[in-house]
């Protein structure tokens, strides 16, 4: 007769090793050196709650658990290998498989649980469901955008703020009626589905270029729902597990959104679809110069310190390979090389120094804003790679500019600039960049890829001479 | 259940907070290997979806179970397995050198 009470035990502390384990997880995570034990302690938490639920003896049926744990397993080995230029969209995708399992989960318990339900009970249920099913289709259209299934471009229409709030208020309102009459159980489908509608005409209006700020939503999202289904199942590991998941994903949106000057509301509401035709309308044709492969590389070649900018367009070109060739080639002249990353640079929090990274390229070069714009004035050539707006200088003086106040990289106080670019179209939000007509700024027009090799291949030439 | 629900938000909040101070530390370095950790983390959804599969209460909660036991575990499996991809391939000068 103890026996079952001993098991529920054992269970009830491996849920509290793992909620520790959880919780040093993330904090070794704070420092590359400690990191990878992180991860050990996340998985050794995990495996011993996913050990001590299998013990749980109201599980009279192990069948389709193992072969679910064993499909998930199989699914999921292909997408912890996806090449680390997938990562966004494969980022978008997981929140997508996590927000779909904890609606299923929400669904299963409110046909249980039905027709008696306490109002606390169908509260938590209803969140669980709304967070879920939003998170689960603005997910899968955020991966659709990444992975260039869907355009990436923002679509917008008249009164979209409008349409989108309503279903959303309706699916609210749906639930506070759910709260009082949990014995409709036909209305529970259109809890599900009004959520799913709007998840993605949130996504709809999201261009490219804001989804950092949207991914690190929806990251949140997920926690939140998670957490909302720990206390439907009063699982106080499952609660822990998802205010951790909620709070890293609330402060990587702070984060994103600080970086681009514009609040949460501004992100999800407020496409740049306004702001294409002021800053277009006024573009005028003015001189720039270019440079050569040839010219570009003997000024690198000739400076003391040279800081790589590097964005999307990096990624796009997947540059970062030749760029890891041109850092050793002029770190053996004895020049030295740094990078400055914008924390909005590529298409989510940290894409770039994770694509630096691969390529083989020392994490302590990589600097972040605020640690690298103070050395641009001393900094003698700043090599700009597929960046645009985040080092437009209009953010810091021009006040009619529409980035105006977003913080950027100060790569115009560098002694010279040298911007590598397919041409001279604006970037995502069509705004003009005067830091291309400055002096001390050399345009290289080409493709990112195929340019970085030539210089590389001009400094090793030079230097064989030399 | 009044206690059980007090006892759950003072949880919430608690880890919230813990969260909020471990997160706020880690390096923008290491901001995307954050993201995919936390979300295999998050995928210990896994032990309810388990719970709710292996009860067969119902026929529906048994295959809604099933499909979020599968949609967790490759979160758990491939959410891991990136981390410590991406995670490897983090590498000061320093220990490159040596």
């Amino acid at each position: 007769m103890s026996s079952p009470l001993i098991t529920e035990q054992i269970i009830q502390i491996t849920y509290l090793v793992a909620s520790v384990l959880f919780i040093l997880s993330l904090k070794w995570l704070s420092s590359p050196a400690t990191a990878r034990r992180g991860v050990r302690a996340g998985e050794l938490g995990m495996a011993l709650a996913i050990g001590g639920t299998l013990l749980y003896h109201g599980i009279i049926d192990y069948r389709w658990v193992v072969i679910a744990l064993v499909v998930g397993a199989i699914v999921g080995i292909p997408l912890g290998l996806v090449p680390m230029t997938a990562v966004p969209q494969r980022t978008a995708l997981s929140h997508a498989f996590g927000a779909f399992s904890v609606t299923l989960v929400g669904a299963a318990e409110f046909y249980l649980r039905a027709p008696n339900i306490s109002r606390f009970m169908m509260s938590v249920l209803s969140m669980e469901v709304i967070l879920g099913s939003l998170t689960f289709t603005g997910s899968l259209m955020a991966a659709g955008k990444l992975q260039e299934f869907l355009p990436q471009r923002p679509i917008t229409f008249k009164g979209q703020n409008i349409v989108n709030l309503s279903i959303l208020a309706m699916a609210v309102g749906l639930a506070g009626y759910l709260v009082f009459h949990p014995e409709q159980t036909t209305l529970f489908p259109l809890l599900i589905l009004l959520p799913l509608i709007f998840g993605v005409m949130m996504i709809v209006p999201i261009g490219g270029a804001d989804m950092p700020t949207v991914i690190s939503l929806l990251n949140s999202y997920a926690g939140l729902s998670a957490a909302a289904m720990g206390f439907a199942l009063d699982s106080k590991l499952l609660i822990i597990a998802g205010a951790l998941d909620g709070s890293s994903g609330f402060i990587l949106s702070v984060i994103m959104s600080k970086a681009m000057n514009r609040s949460f509301t501004n992100v999800i509401f407020g496409a740049f679809g306004q702001v294409q035709t002021s800053a277009i309308a006024e573009h005028e044709t003015r001189n720039v110069r270019t440079a050569t492969a040839e010219e570009a590389a003997g000024i690198l070649g000739a400076a003391n310190s040279v800081v790589i900018v590097p964005g999307y367009g990096l990624a796009v070109a997947q540059a970062q390979h030749k760029v890891r060739e041109l850092f050793e080639v002029l770190t053996r002249r004895g020049v030295t090389v740094k990078f400055g990353i914008h924390p909005v640079a590529g298409r989510m929090p940290g894409h770039m120094n994770v694509l630096l990274a691969e390529a083989d390229i020392p994490y302590d070069k990589l600097l972040d804003m605020d640690a690298i714009n103070p050395e641009f004035p001393e900094t003698d050539v700043v090599l700009v790679i597929g960046a645009n707006d985040v080092t437009n200088p209009a953010a810091r003086n021009d006040q009619g500019s529409p980035i105006y106040g977003m913080p950027i990289l100060d790569v115009d106080k560098a002694r010279t600039v040298m911007v590598i670019k397919r041409g001279m179209s604006p970037g995502f939000a069509g705004i003009d960049n005067p830091l291309y007509y400055l002096d001390k700024t050399l345009m290289l027009f080409g493709d990112a890829r195929g340019f970085v090799g030539d210089i590389v291949k001009e400094l090793g030439s030079a230097g064989g001479h030399g | 259940m009044t206690s059980e629900i007090i006892t759950g938000l003072y949880i919430f909040l608690l880890a919230g907070f813990v969260g909020f101070e471990v997160i706020r530390r880690v390096s923008p370095l290491l901001h995307t290997p954050l993201m995919s950790l936390t979300n295999a983390l998050d995928a210990i959804a896994v032990v309810g979806a388990i719970v709710i599969a292996g009860e067969h209460r119902s026929t529906l909660s048994t295959v809604l179970g099933s499909l979020a036991v599968a949609a967790s575990m490759s979160n758990v499996v491939g959410g891991f397995l990136i981390t410590d991809r991406m995670l490897k391939m983090f590498k000061s000068s320093k220990t490159k050198k040596s």
